[in-house]
């Protein structure tokens, strides 16, 4: 039985402008230890997906309009009491976000909030919390931590507050971990330092994690599975290997396509033409057809198209849609 | 924090100081003289009285001697309202008032506790109706509590307190009589004034709070908060509080010398026998030493809340305290 299982998450945003469609009927599933990255790019409801999880949408304007997410088999977390939800938040799943320098409450000390979810769910004296803080601090690799607990957010530096968030999700030995993006914010130099961290806190802990990024090379060296989202869609889904050597949906490809890492020195890079497609109206067919400098067969314009099993772990939803050449690209720009 | 304190306070003596001397050179500047009334005085006579008060020297003679007098010479706090200038707490001597029996001391230790308690009654008014009102509107936003409270403080802010205050008389004194509309004997005289010169303050408050509470519970630190597990009112108490108030804060330094320099009105409606009455009439009457000795207390006052206010903030927001 997997750790969390959700079934047809889907998310509107109501605002003024019509109805934002930001999650449209996505499943997944992720198993206890296993990390499970979910990529896409900017908009596609990658956020909002695991902000729903959590009960974190802004209602209003959101609104969960149908789903189910079942954590450890018992609670669904779409449909629990906000009492439980609350109990469940910060102790068993924790979250880290994209912004260390916002997430963080800049009134009060560090030490207050990494105490926090001790004070709020495992009742510890103020000593106690205050030793596991230093700890946590310590563990994160943050130095000189039982003077620096009684720092406040702006003291420490963008890395470091990453670490703080880091250590704060981490104390109560969560049994999934969130990361929306949370190395986005930070310099290139530090960004393998906090992906190879929360890798060391997961394995310690034995977490489960969910990994939000919209680069697909950071992805690479840390899940097991991936899912593609587009447009408040999952596109494709399967193992790391399943979506870098046998990815169908040619979403995937082209996002595979435009890594750095991943393309040959000194060709150029490949961009994936047009903007994504506005969420505020209604998409009946292939989202991907709608992108500009896209060429597709017509097939799904008005059809939804299906999500195809490949194998065991690898499901696509179809397309027939074609990506223009480099070349093609290149002449665009 | 103590060299913050230490260089606000010098600023606040320099303020201070900067304030007096303008204000004895403009009230000299102003045409006119304290004895250039309807009734004509014989010119021997006004010669007189200006070599008795020392007004036929040069002006920056004048200037010093004022300056003299008034320099603080001792510190006995138990004597702050003691009325002989020479035994006062500070060894003050505003000099004489060209209008009044009382020397400029006497008329502020007569005068001044009037205008304090007043205008303390009205800052708690201010305060506990403001922020109670804002604050419920915040935390029940777009609600019945939210629209009502917030409404009435539109209206509260639109009211100025010479329309307020008949306003209020009428109501709750002349028709309702339960209130004196005016005087300054009972305990209850001071409601009326109170309510009316603390209600716009109260309003702004009121809009303040919400809008301060509001902006900071759409953080990215209240969602990490919520993440965390953390209750509802915690996240507003422990989280939104601080930096939701601040500008409620900020606004308090406005606010103070608005009550204070503000209560000459409440006080002419309700007639009480304020510094504030003293302080508008010294100036038609061209009572220079009044003017000054006026002056000199709200600049202190002013100054002082102001300092206070920069102080709190500091408290507040821990960004503020490493940054000299
Ligand atoms: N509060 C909101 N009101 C209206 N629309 C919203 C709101 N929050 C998110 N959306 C919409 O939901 C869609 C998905 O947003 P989401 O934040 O999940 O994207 P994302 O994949 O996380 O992108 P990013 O990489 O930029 O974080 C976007 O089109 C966005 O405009
Ligand atoms: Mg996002």
């Amino acid at each position: 039985m997997p750790l969390l299982q959700v079934d047809d998450l889907t998310t509107y945003f109501h605002t003024r402008n019509g109805t934002v469609r930001a999650v449209e009927g996505v499943s997944f599933h992720v198993h206890r230890g296993e990390t499970l990255g979910i990529v896409g790019e900017s908009g596609s409801g990658k956020s909002v997906t695991c902000y729903s999880m959590l009960g974190l949408i802004p209602m209003p304007p959101g609104r969960i309009e149908r789903g189910r997410a079942l954590f450890d088999g018992k609670t669904d977390l779409l449909g629990c009491t906000p009492k439980e939800l609350q109990r469940i938040r910060g102790k068993r799943i924790s979250m880290i976000f994209q912004d260390p320098m916002t997430s963080l409450n800049p009134y009060l000390k560090v030490s207050t909030q990494i105490m926090e979810p001790l004070q709020l769910h495992e009742k510890v004296t103020k000593k106690e919390g205050l030793r596991r803080a230093i700890a946590a601090l310590e563990e994160v690799g943050i130095t000189e931590a039982s003077r620096r607990v009684h720092f406040y957010p702006h003291e420490f530096s963008g890395g470091m507050r990453q670490r703080v968030m880091i250590a704060m999700a981490m104390i109560t030995q969560p049994d999934l971990l969130i990361a929306d993006e949370p190395t986005t914010a930070l310099d290139v130099t530090v960004q393998a330092q906090i992906l190879e961290l929360i890798r060391m806190r997961q394995a310690a802990n034995k977490s489960a994690v969910i990994l939000i990024t919209h680069d697909l090379g950071v992805v690479a060296g840390m899940c097991d599975r991936i899912n593609v989202m587009y447009a408040g869609r999952l596109v494709e889904t399967g193992t790391a290997e399943d979506i870098f050597e046998r990815a169908r949906h040619p979403y995937t490809i082209a996002l595979k396509r435009s890594i750095p890492s991943l393309g040959q020195k000194g060709k150029p890079l490949y961009t994936i033409p047009g903007l994504p497609p506005d969420l505020s109206k209604p998409i009946p067919g292939d989202a991907f057809a709608l992108r500009k400098g896209i060429r597709s067969g017509g097939k799904y314009a008005n059809v939804a198209p299906p999500l195809e099993q490949v194998s065991e772990t690898h499901w696509v939803r179809a397309s027939d849609c074609e990506l223009p050449s480099l070349e093609e690209v290149l002449n665009e720009c | 924090m103590l060299r913050f304190i230490l260089s606000r306070l010098a600023q606040s003596f320099a303020v201070i100081f900067v304030v007096i001397t303008a204000t004895f050179f403009l009230v000299r500047l102003a045409p006119g003289d304290p004895f250039s009334s309807e009734r004509r005085i014989p010119e021997f006579i006004k010669q007189r009285i200006l070599e008795h008060y020392g007004l036929d020297r040069p002006a920056i003679e004048q200037y010093w001697n004022f300056i003299r007098n008034a320099a603080p010479k001792r510190f006995r706090p138990d004597r702050i309202f003691e009325e002989d200038p020479l035994m006062s707490a500070f060894g003050i001597n505003l000099g004489p008032s060209f209008t009044q029996a009382r020397t400029v001391n006497q008329i502020i230790a007569d005068t001044f506790p009037v205008s304090l308690e007043l205008g303390f009654w009205a800052l708690v008014i201010a305060l506990s109706l403001g922020l109670t009102a804002g604050l419920t509107a915040a935390i029940f936003k777009n609600s019945a509590l939210d629209y009502v409270p917030m409404s009435a403080a539109m209206v509260g802010i639109c009211l100025p307190t010479f329309v307020m205050g008949p306003i209020l008389a009428l109501i709750f004194g002349v028709w309702l009589g339960w209130f004196n509309v005016s005087g300054w004997f009972l305990p209850q005289d001071r409601v009326l004034p109170a309510v009316t010169l603390g209600l716009v303050y109260a309003a702004v408050i009121a809009r303040i709070t919400r809008g301060g509470m509001l902006e900071i519970l759409s953080q990215d630190f209240i969602r990490t908060a919520q993440a965390k597990g953390v209750p509802y009112t915690r996240i507003v108490f422990k989280h939104t509080l601080r930096g939701g108030l601040l500008p409620v804060v900020t606004f308090m330094g406005p606010a103070l010398a608005g009550i204070i320099s503000g209560s000459f009105v409440v006080e002419t409606i309700f007639q009480i026998p304020g510094l504030g009455r003293q302080f508008v009439q010294s100036a038609f009457n061209r009572d220079y030493f009044l003017v000054l000795g006026t002056v000199s207390v709200y600049a202190v006052l002013i100054t002082l809340a102001n300092l206070t206010v920069d102080i709190v903030q500091v408290i507040l927001n821990p960004r503020l305290r490493f940054e000299d």
